[in-house]
């Protein structure tokens, strides 16, 4: 196209007064990153994050309630924070390299080194941290706090955003509430009460708490008296019990959009980079295989990392290393037949890739019951392979990369190519869920806006102009779809697992012979 | 192998492609003088609010075509031989056909106003006039106010789309009230009151008169029929209805009325000449609907149903119940079967009709009033189901049923509050007291 971007629309004076207050808030938390020694901290912080909240909550108020109800995408594409332009990139460049300092050099950020005390941005946020859990702040207290402030301002603003859709508030107050309970203060309430714990996000399941069996964990989990056993408990029920039940009932959305906390700031302090998802074909194929990648190599390094500490004798504990791996085998090897058994036509080609993943992982169970060693797995140590997945897929993928990126690749990087967790809700939500977006009939004018502000990348207009359901795996059920639909043909439902998937050639509206003729083959 | 060529890349057109490739392994080719690629006409809208950039229209990507051997050709056809099955495009080439399909959709509609083609007055069909708008009115610093005359379907999505870059609108309507010839009056009313909320300076019942000039060919101003008064602009936005777009087709011996005469099979006068889409003119109206149908979803049908006659299985164009949607500005509308005007309806359609308090929100049900017949809804504000009301229509449902059973039809996403109770307690106290 020749034609030159148009002007964005200039904001309005209240919305730049609001955009000054969080950059002066944001500028407090840059002075103490470089060590300015700021007096009273208490006050810095609290003036800094207040700035930054009131900041957004202004912008949000200007930006919307000045307006009448409905959708509000207005200049998306032309503003240069939502179009890839110099301040996307520029804001993109800052959070990766906030992410890459974050995981790699926390000392950058002020943390005091053998019991020194915290100076520069951690140091700062010492107050808050003492006032909740009696201890000083570290990285990822900093982080955890600025993450908690990202989803409950910008989960205002989103609220406000779509004020005349029901489902996008209730479902934003859920990623609200949940980070802020969950994730932030019950964590640090736990460890006032019983400081033996390790951190636990209790909606945090495995595999997206990668690190959740590792022995440390499940030695502070045994030794936290009754509390710990219940966490512990909890955190395998949660996997095996509740998240297939609550999956089959409502898909993957239950979780990805309405309770993780990836999702939380994907949705809130994401959704204006939702559109930026790549859509084509291509794309797709890439995200199907990087995906279910991470997903086996989740699986075997926790099977390796648990493996390694569990004895050999039945005598000493039940649980041995050959009861654990013929069990993870005997798991696999179940849910592997019942699908191939009752899914196999809805699978089509793609049971070809799932019979590879399967045996890869066999093959390699089995590798290691032949080839390994107390602390080996191989040739490797099981904590090397912990540590290759902490690093490439726990802080690289997840955050610098999922986070990092974006203003460039949309708010659902992570999400879509890598979660290992939104990998195994997806396979289930696809296979075995009631959930699906269903097409009003014949209604779909193939204008777009689904595919374009579909933050997973779904192609959801090549189902609606075919009056097809959409039952795809990656889906996280946010709703954006159905919201920005000029004409009312997407809806989120749970509904029987009967005709879910129902391709047709023509749509409803026809001829009713030829759509006999033509549909029923 | 056959050769089928189809002039006109939009969704009739493409439709028809995309059906006769899965029927068969005929060679098929596109020409189209607009774009490159099939896009979503409908969605040029949202192209110029900056929702969506102009790929995003396009819903197939481009090895779609190379992959499905449909064959893409761009130019603009002059001339059809029919003797010859030859095709004569952009003054010099020539392709040769054994079937072809005019596709060719409409174009704005001109009522031979003073100044309705000077610099700065368009229409807004096709991506010409998108590409044209973006030049005309590209801010409210080049274009201080636009007026826009015609008060349908692209009047309103015009004026929508100038309200998304702070430009000023005057929306002159010939009708006493919005879309009056369509819609019954209380939801008409309702438009206007949301029109007007939106900051657009609706004028109704009113006529333009004549666009005026400056110096240099551009609008001025115009002046309307009605007052006199003057109103300086510098954009005039023609949105009063489309026509077949068929000059082209003039020096052939295809017959043309307003549009390319067909019969029910879509075919014309010439042997292996069809067309379809908003270029073609029944000879015969189809029960309620006109001889023409502007619109995207019947272009579909035609393209879904010719790709069976073409393709060996000669069946009639048989659309199945009528039904609808547009939305205005924030609201949302859709109809299934037929819901006429006060203007237009016949004595034994009655409606009732329900609106919510704050007035976003309405449906009109029509029904048979001898017979109680359910005839057809139009909803605004509440999305329904297309297969219910199709089903409901099949079974001839009376008005009793489709009243008390409403909230099966309902399509409004999850947690939204629902009004079936509302409306249905309404309905029973207006027939108690009717």
């Amino acid at each position: 196209m020749s034609l030159a971007k148009p002007d964005a629309q200039d904001l309005s004076k209240k919305q730049k007064l609001a955009v000054g207050m969080g950059v002066i808030g944001l500028f407090i938390l840059v002075l103490a990153l470089f060590n300015l020694d700021l007096p009273n901290t208490s006050i810095f912080l609290t003036v800094s994050l207040l700035l930054i909240s009131v900041g957004t909550i202004l912008f949000a108020n200007d930006a919307y309630l000045t307006k009448l109800k409905g959708i509000k995408n207005d200049g998306v594409w032309f503003k240069s924070i939502s179009s890839r332009g110099s301040l996307g990139w520029i804001t993109g460049i800052v959070l990766t390299s906030f992410y890459v300092v974050l995981y790699f050099y926390e000392g950058l950020l002020g943390a005091g080194v053998d019991g020194a005390a915290n100076t520069g941005l951690i140091g700062l946020f010492d107050p808050l941290s003492q006032l909740l859990s009696g201890r000083p702040a570290s990285q990822w207290f900093v982080y955890g706090t600025l993450y908690t402030i990202a989803i409950l301002a910008f989960g205002y603003k989103f609220i406000l955003k779509y004020r005349h859709n029901r489902y996008e508030q209730i479902r934003t107050i859920s990623v609200m509430f949940f980070q802020l309970a969950f994730a932030f203060l019950i964590p640090e309430f736990m460890y006032v009460m019983n400081s033996d714990l390790p951190y636990y996000d209790l909606k945090n399941v495995w595999p997206l708490n990668y690190y959740n069996f590792e022995q440390y964990r499940i030695n502070s989990f045994i030794n936290g008296g009754t509390i710990g056993m219940v966490m512990l408990i909890f955190g395998i029920v949660s996997i095996f019990v509740i998240t297939p039940i609550l999956t089959f009932k409502f898909g993957k959305r239950w979780y990805c959009s309405w309770v993780c906390g990836c999702g939380g700031l994907a949705e809130t302090a994401g959704d204006s980079f939702r559109h930026l998802s790549d859509k084509s074909q291509s794309a797709w194929k890439i995200e199907r295989w990087v995906i279910h990648s991470v997903l086996v190599f989740v699986v075997l390094m926790t099977t390796a990392v648990i493996y390694t500490y569990l004895g050999y004798d039945p005598d000493k504990y039940w649980l041995t290393r050959d009861v654990f791996l013929f069990s993870v085998a005997g798991f696999l090897t179940l849910i592997f037949a019942l699908v191939m058994i009752f899914k196999r036509n809805e699978l089509g080609k793609d049971a070809r890739y799932g019979a590879i993943g399967y045996f890869a992982i066999i093959i390699a169970l089995i590798a290691i019951h032949l080839f390994s060693s107390k602390t080996k797995l191989f040739i490797f140590e099981a904590e090397t392979l912990r540590t290759s997945y902490g690093f490439l897929i726990g802080a690289i993928f997840s955050g610098v990369i999922g986070t990092g990126f974006y203003p460039i690749f949309g708010n659902r990087v992570w999400c879509r190519f890598g979660c290992p967790m939104a990998a195994i809700l997806g396979f289930q939500q696809r296979m075995f869920s009631r959930f699906r977006i269903t097409t009003n009939g014949g209604q779909c004018i193939s204008c777009g806006n689904c595919s374009t502000y579909c933050e997973m990348g779904i192609d959801v207009r090549a189902y609606a102009q075919k009056g097809e359901n959409i039952v795809r795996s990656s889906c996280v059920g946010c709703g954006i779809c159905s919201a920005v639909c000029p004409r009312g043909v997407l809806k989120l439902e749970n509904d029987s697992m009967k005709g879910r998937i129902n391709p047709t050639e023509v749509l409803l509206g026809n001829d009713v012979d030829l759509m006999d003729l033509v549909n029923q083959k | 192998m056959e050769h089928i060529v189809i002039i006109g890349n939009g969704i009739s057109g493409v439709t028809l492609a995309r059906h006769i490739r899965k029927l068969s392994d005929k060679k098929i080719t596109i020409v189209s003088a607009e774009t490159d690629y099939f896009f979503s006409r409908t969605a040029l809208m949202y192209v110029y609010m900056g929702h969506m950039k102009f790929e995003h229209t396009q819903p197939y990507e481009d090895w779609f075509w190379r992959k499905n051997r449909i064959e893409l050709v761009r130019g603009y056809v002059h001339h059809i031989d029919t003797d010859n099955k030859v095709l004569k495009i952009n003054e010099r080439d020539f392709l040769s056909y054994d079937k072809l399909v005019i596709a060719t959709g409409s174009k704005p509609n001109k009522f031979g106003w003073p100044g309705q083609d000077l610099l700065g007055v368009q229409g807004l069909y096709s991506k010409q006039d998108l590409d044209a708008l973006e030049k005309n009115a590209p801010n409210n610093d080049v274009c201080k106010r636009a007026v826009i005359v015609g008060g349908g379907l692209i009047g309103i999505e015009l004026a929508e789309m100038l309200n998304s870059r702070h430009i000023p609108v005057t929306f002159l309507v010939r009708e006493s009230s919005f879309w009056n010839g369509v819609l019954p009056q209380g939801e008409s009313a309702m438009i206007n009151r949301h029109i007007k909320n939106h900051h657009i300076d609706l004028r109704l019942s009113t006529n333009l008169k004549e666009i005026k000039s400056d110096d240099n060919g551009r609008v001025k101003s115009i002046i309307i029929e009605e007052t006199g008064e003057e109103i300086s602009c510098d954009v005039v936005g023609l949105t009063a209805g489309v026509s077949p777009n068929i000059d082209f087709i003039k020096s052939s011996n295809i017959e043309t009325g307003r549009g390319v005469k067909v019969n029910r099979y879509l075919e014309t006068n010439i042997p292996d000449v069809y067309a379809i889409g908003d270029c073609a003119e029944q000879h015969e109206a189809i029960e309620n609907r006109r001889p023409i149908e502007a619109v995207w979803y019947t272009g579909r049908m035609m393209g879904e149903t010719l790709a069976q006659t073409i393709c060996g299985n000669r069946i009639q164009y048989k659309p199945g119940h009528w039904f609808n949607s547009a939305k205005f500005l924030d609201i949302e509308y859709q109809t299934y079967g037929w819901v006429f005007s006060e203007k237009s309806k016949q004595d034994h359609e009655q409606h009732f009709h329900w609106k919510h308090e704050d007035d976003t929100k309405c449906i009109t049900v029509a029904y048979h009033k001898d017979t109680n017949e359910f005839l057809g809804i139009n909803t605004f504000g509440i999305r329904m189901r297309h297969e219910t009301f199709d089903t409901w229509l099949t079974e001839h449902r009376d008005i009793d049923y489709v009243m008390n059973h409403l909230i099966e039809a309902n399509f409004d996403p999850e947690f939204y509050k629902h009004f079936e109770k509302d409306i249905l307690s309404a309905y029973n106290n207006q027939l108690q007291t009717a």
